[in-house]
């Protein structure tokens, strides 16, 4: 009897091996998101400096990410530098150190245009009440800042946990692959590959998407 | 850095950048074509529609290219559906754009002041009038930096089509680095050939946003 290719799911642990490939981009997901929140207030202060070299390696670094697309980025450094430098970096350490490196300038982008968006008046009548510059930064500056922030960055860990399934494409066993796998163990089942997918498809949404609507939420309660 | 290999090797590069483009191109086409259809759908509160557009967009947005691809051409010719590798390039990557697009134009068209379309209602313009000779023109050029951005966000999206077996710039690259193992040259091509590519774009982007900044917005001096 033929039986749908939807129960190859749930044969043996397959789901639960699907979910362990998923924790594999989420964990480089979360390190990544981590370190680009450090760096990229680093670099958004950076991007504001007075100092033009500062300014100037910050635009170069800002115009490599936009140009490149992570993929190449990914090549360059898990093939490239073995290369080049011989070192000998996993699939995985490489997906963090591209992945930190695009979103520190996404991140820096972000938070510099958060700074720069906040009309002079505001802290001007600030100064005018009579605040310090600290109770300027602390009560009008900062607040303001972090509500245009927030949802984008928000917006960007979406990207960046999307981003990461790219990693598939330098040999580390993610979700994508585990799939692979199981349909090549059940070939027997034709329809298996559409559902392993359509699985894999609507584990992504089922992340992404609450991200998302909470982005939502606060660009239309702070705009 | 070995410049006879790199000589020998332009013609694959541009061949890759020809497929590159060309599909790139035709996925920002479509994209811009659905990014509108479903943006006017839900700007009018079109029954049903409003809410298939919506549903979309949602879908499309918080789902990687990579994994909508796979489905496209590895799981949906299980249930009977196949399609050829390039049918799957430019329905996945105009799936993923026609999303973006849609919230690049929702953006442009919100910031057009609600009495602009009363009044081409109240001088009796007919509703195909008064978007294209009211609110597009002026969605349009508040846009217009989220567009070129999803243009050239889209054509780095084209690296990934190397999973469809296509000859795009990427795969020619990594056939390279397989068979050939010069892989700081090849690396360095395939970079230079993205710049090369989207360089330009980049650079019609600043001048058509130059061009369309009539939709002044008061006087926001930066802090």
């Amino acid at each position: 009897m033929q039986v749908s290719g939807i129960s190859v799911l749930f044969k043996g642990i397959n789901f639960q091996r699907l979910l362990g490939g998923l924790w594999v981009t989420m964990r480089i997901a979360l390190i990544t998101i981590g370190l680009s929140v450090v760096f990229g207030l680093l670099f958004g202060l950076l991007m504001l400096s007075k100092n033009k070299v500062a300014r100037a390696f910050c635009r170069l670094w800002l115009e490599i990410v936009r140009f490149m697309p992570q993929l190449v980025l990914l090549y360059v450094v898990y093939f490239g530098f073995a290369r080049l430098f011989g070192w000998d970096l996993s699939g995985e350490s490489s997906a963090v150190i591209v992945f930190t490196f695009w979103g520190t300038a996404e991140l820096g982008d972000l938070i510099r245009g958060a700074l720069t968006s906040i009309p002079a008046h505001q802290r001007e009548s600030a100064a005018a009440l009579g605040l310090t510059s600290r109770q300027i930064y602390r009560y009008i500056l900062i607040p303001q800042t972090v509500r245009r922030l927030l949802p984008q960055a928000i917006n960007l860990s979406t990207r960046i946990i999307k981003t990461t399934a790219l990693v598939k494409m330098i040999n580390v066993t993610e979700v994508l692959k585990v799939g692979q796998q199981i349909i090549g163990q059940f070939y027997r089942q034709p329809d298996a590959a559409f559902w392993v997918y359509f699985t894999i498809f609507l584990l992504y949404f089922l992340i992404c998407w609450p991200i998302s609507l909470l982005a939502g939420k606060l660009e239309k309660r702070w705009a | 850095m070995d410049w006879s290999f790199i000589g020998q090797h332009i013609p694959d590069y541009l061949s890759g950048a020809g497929v590159t483009l060309r599909f790139g191109l035709y996925g920002v086409g479509c994209s811009l074509l659905v990014g509108l259809i479903c943006c006017l759908c839900r700007y009018f509160r079109v029954p049903v529609f409003t809410w298939l557009a919506r549903l979309y967009t949602e879908l499309a947005r918080n789902t990687p290219l990579l994994v909508q691809l796979f489905f496209l051409y590895a799981g949906l010719p299980r249930v009977g559906v196949k399609l050829s590798a390039d049918a799957c390039a430019v329905i996945g990557l105009t799936f993923l754009g026609g999303a973006y697009m849609a919230e690049a134009f929702r953006s442009g068209l919100e910031s057009v002041d609600q009495t602009q379309k009363e009044a081409g209602e109240c001088i009796g313009l007919t509703r195909g009038q008064n978007i294209r000779y009211v609110l597009l023109p002026q969605a349009l050029a508040t846009a217009v930096p989220a567009i070129f951005a999803n243009v050239i966000f889209l054509i780095k999206e084209t690296s990934m089509f190397s999973v469809l077996a296509m000859m795009d710039l990427m795969n020619v690259a990594d056939t390279l680095r397989t068979s050939g193992g010069r892989t700081v040259e090849v690396l360095f091509m395939l970079a230079a050939a993205y710049l090369l590519i989207l360089m330009p774009v980049s650079l019609i982007a600043y001048w058509v946003e130059r061009r369309l900044r009539y939709a002044g917005f008061g006087d926001q001096r930066p802090v």
